[in-house]
């Protein structure tokens, strides 16, 4: 398993749109794909749940990855989230 | 006549008859049912004809609104594919064995709830997203077609809350205005509606059982207001309202972004008026030159204690910011003769207009007009602001405006907070004013002449008294000619003079005052390309 922390630096935080292309980019992968936050956290294909944390501007997410392609996986997310939020 | 006050998301008039429209309220009935396998088949058919149609909403709402906001569907169509959403809805179906559309409402219900707890405009107002897909599911379900507008005419839509796809998916060209009783400025309805240029209110508290389709009435999103049945003399205010906005969105469309400058290229100013913070919008969507007169008595007026330095520098720094490096004109206090504030402890006089107030006040209670001196020039650095003084009849008044005003400078100066040099003018309305403008011109930037004053002062007539009506004449050679000399004197010294008061904007005027060789004209903001019309209709 790996993971990575990332701090959201976009204004409007993890919110609808980039949300729903996460998971998509999320999809792409077979491992699983946990983002993290504090006590709550939701699985990166579940676009209400990643909604539902309430992650905003500033805030700094864990996000885990575990499975055959995690390697690959990290790269992905990281790239994503950097281009994204 | 009913009447209802609310939240305005779009500024505009509008009048026609009332469309109620009601959610279908699909009052989903719990059925049991036996075949669970053959129930999730139907909900997995219902879904893809539901995303079909989100495609097709997707693509319209492209073309009439744009991507930015027709993004809104593509969110719903991802959100339909959310798998806690889908997997709530199957384990609904199948551990209850109940029908589909249940399911859906239920599930829906739960997630919209979760949305509209959190602590996040944003995401509260995504809870109506939640719940219109879920509508749309059941409606599919239900085997009922999308909401469809079929109404012939166009009309006003009332409603307690509107989704995204109810209002993308009506006519456009069959609707007027929007009020709804729920909503925020956040929600994509009110979005679209700002796309749309449709007049809407939002959180209007109506109570919908009292209002029938077909009912006539007027929203007016400049008093942010509704009236049903409204009165003939309200419809024909409105008419006329209505009337001139048509006319002021053609000019709009032909005049945006063109000078002020007649076919000989004599150039003039246009800068328009206002009186809050808020009506800078409308400076800028009317493609005004810069603000020629912010009366700054707002702040003072509608209160109970005088306003503090910070309160009066955050809303002057505000519109400076606003009207980045245009001019912004900021007339001191001019509180007296009409306007009265309870506060001030003026006390009653015989003859007000001729009594104490505007600079008077100021120059005799110094520590009020020190406030409104520093947070003015501490606005200074956030963009072109200038500073102008109403009601000077004499030399002596400004030259101890110009003490009072060095006070603050060095008071600023010693506490190290920064300022820039604005330019001071003040306002010709009095006849003295006018009479001394040759002294007065080498003292000060620009002069901007307040005609209504100046014409009361002059013609010795009330405007308010309706006995003397025919009497007032607003285009009085007396005042045409003191204009004429105010405007050469300020010449002679190498200054700007323009016009501040009503006759400015008086169209039957404008050739004149250009011959007459005004600099500028400030209006009010509605009628700055009207006068860019006929200046450039000139020779």
């Amino acid at each position: 398993m790996k993971n990575f922390d990332y701090t959201i630096t976009d204004e409007v935080g993890i919110h609808a749109r980039p949300a729903g292309l996460l998971v998509k980019e999320a999809k792409k992968y077979e491992s699983k794909i946990v983002v993290k936050m504090g006590e709550k956290a939701a699985e990166a294909t579940k676009l209400m749940a990643l909604m539902g944390m309430g992650v905003k501007k500033g805030d700094t997410v864990t996000v885990e990855v575990d499975g055959a392609d995690e390697d690959a996986a990290v790269d992905g997310i990281k790239a994503f989230l950097e281009s994204n939020f | 006549m009913l009447k209802y006050s609310g939240k305005s998301v779009y500024k505009g008039v509008a009048m026609g008859k009332v469309l109620v429209f009601n959610k279908e309220e699909d009052v989903v009935k719990r059925e049991k049912i036996e075949d669970t396998d053959a129930e999730i088949a139907r909900l997995a058919d219902a879904i893809v004809k539901s995303q079909k149609q989100l495609q097709d909403l997707y693509e319209k709402a492209v073309k009439e609104v744009g991507e930015a906001s027709a993004a809104i569907f593509e969110v719903h169509q991802m959100m339909m594919e959310d798998e806690d959403y889908i997997e709530a809805i199957h384990n609904m179906i199948r551990s209850e064995s109940i029908n589909a559309e249940f399911a859906v409402a239920t599930t829906g219900d739960n997630f919209s709830e979760m949305f509209a707890a959190m602590d996040d405009d944003y995401m509260k107002a995504r809870s109506a997203d939640v719940k219109d897909i879920s509508n749309r599911i059941v409606r599919n379900l239900l085997g009922k077609e999308a909401d469809d507008n079929n109404q012939s005419e166009p009309v006003i839509i009332v409603a307690d809350d509107l989704s995204p796809s109810e209002t993308v998916q009506m006519d456009k060209d069959k609707i007027l205005a929007f009020a709804t009783v729920h909503g925020s400025t956040n929600s994509h309805t009110a979005i679209l509606a700002r796309m749309m240029n449709i007049p809407a209110l939002i959180g209007v508290p109506m109570n919908l059982s009292e209002i029938q389709s077909g009912m006539v009435a007027i929203v007016d999103g400049v008093k942010a207001e509704i009236t049903f049945d409204p009165s003939s003399e309200e419809c024909l205010s409105a008419m006329n309202r209505i009337k001139e906005q048509e006319v002021q969105a053609k000019l709009l469309e032909t005049l945006k972004g063109k000078d002020n400058v007649t076919k000989s290229g004599r150039h003039i100013n246009l800068y328009a008026n206002i009186g809050s913070v808020s009506d800078v919008g409308y400076v800028l969507e009317n493609d005004a030159g810069g603000v020629g007169l912010f009366r700054s008595e707002f702040l003072y007026l509608g209160r109970e204690d005088f306003p503090t330095e910070e309160e009066q520098f955050q809303a002057y720094k505000q519109v400076a910011q606003t009207m980045a490096e245009k001019k912004v004109i900021i007339r001191t206090l001019d509180i007296g003769a009409d306007k009265q504030v309870d506060y001030f402890e003026m006390g009653k006089e015989e003859n007000p207009a001729m009594g104490y107030r505007a600079i008077r006040i100021c120059l005799k209670q110094k520590d009020i007009f020190k406030t409104q001196l520093r947070a003015l020039l501490r606005a200074t650095i956030y963009g072109n602001i200038s500073i102008m003084y109403p009601m000077i009849t004499s030399v002596s008044e400004v030259e101890q405006i110009y003490e009072i005003v060095d006070e603050v400078k060095n008071e600023l100066q010693s506490a190290g907070v920064a300022y820039k040099e604005p330019e001071q003018g003040i306002m010709i309305e009095t006849p003295a004013a006018v009479m001394v403008s040759d002294e007065l011109a080498k003292m000060v930037d620009f002069f901007s002449i307040g005609t209504n004053d100046l014409t009361q002062y002059t013609l010795a007539i009330d405007r308010q008294n309706e006995k003397l009506c025919d009497f007032y004449d607003s285009h009085h050679p007396a005042i045409l000619k003191m204009i004429q000399m105010v405007v050469d004197n300020a010449h002679k010294e190498g200054k700007w003079a323009g016009i501040c008061g009503e006759l400015g904007a008086d169209t039957e005027l404008t050739e004149t005052f250009v011959e007459m060789g005004l600099d500028e004209l400030s209006v009010a903001p509605s009628m700055i390309l009207k006068l860019r019309q006929i200046i450039r209709e000139m020779d």
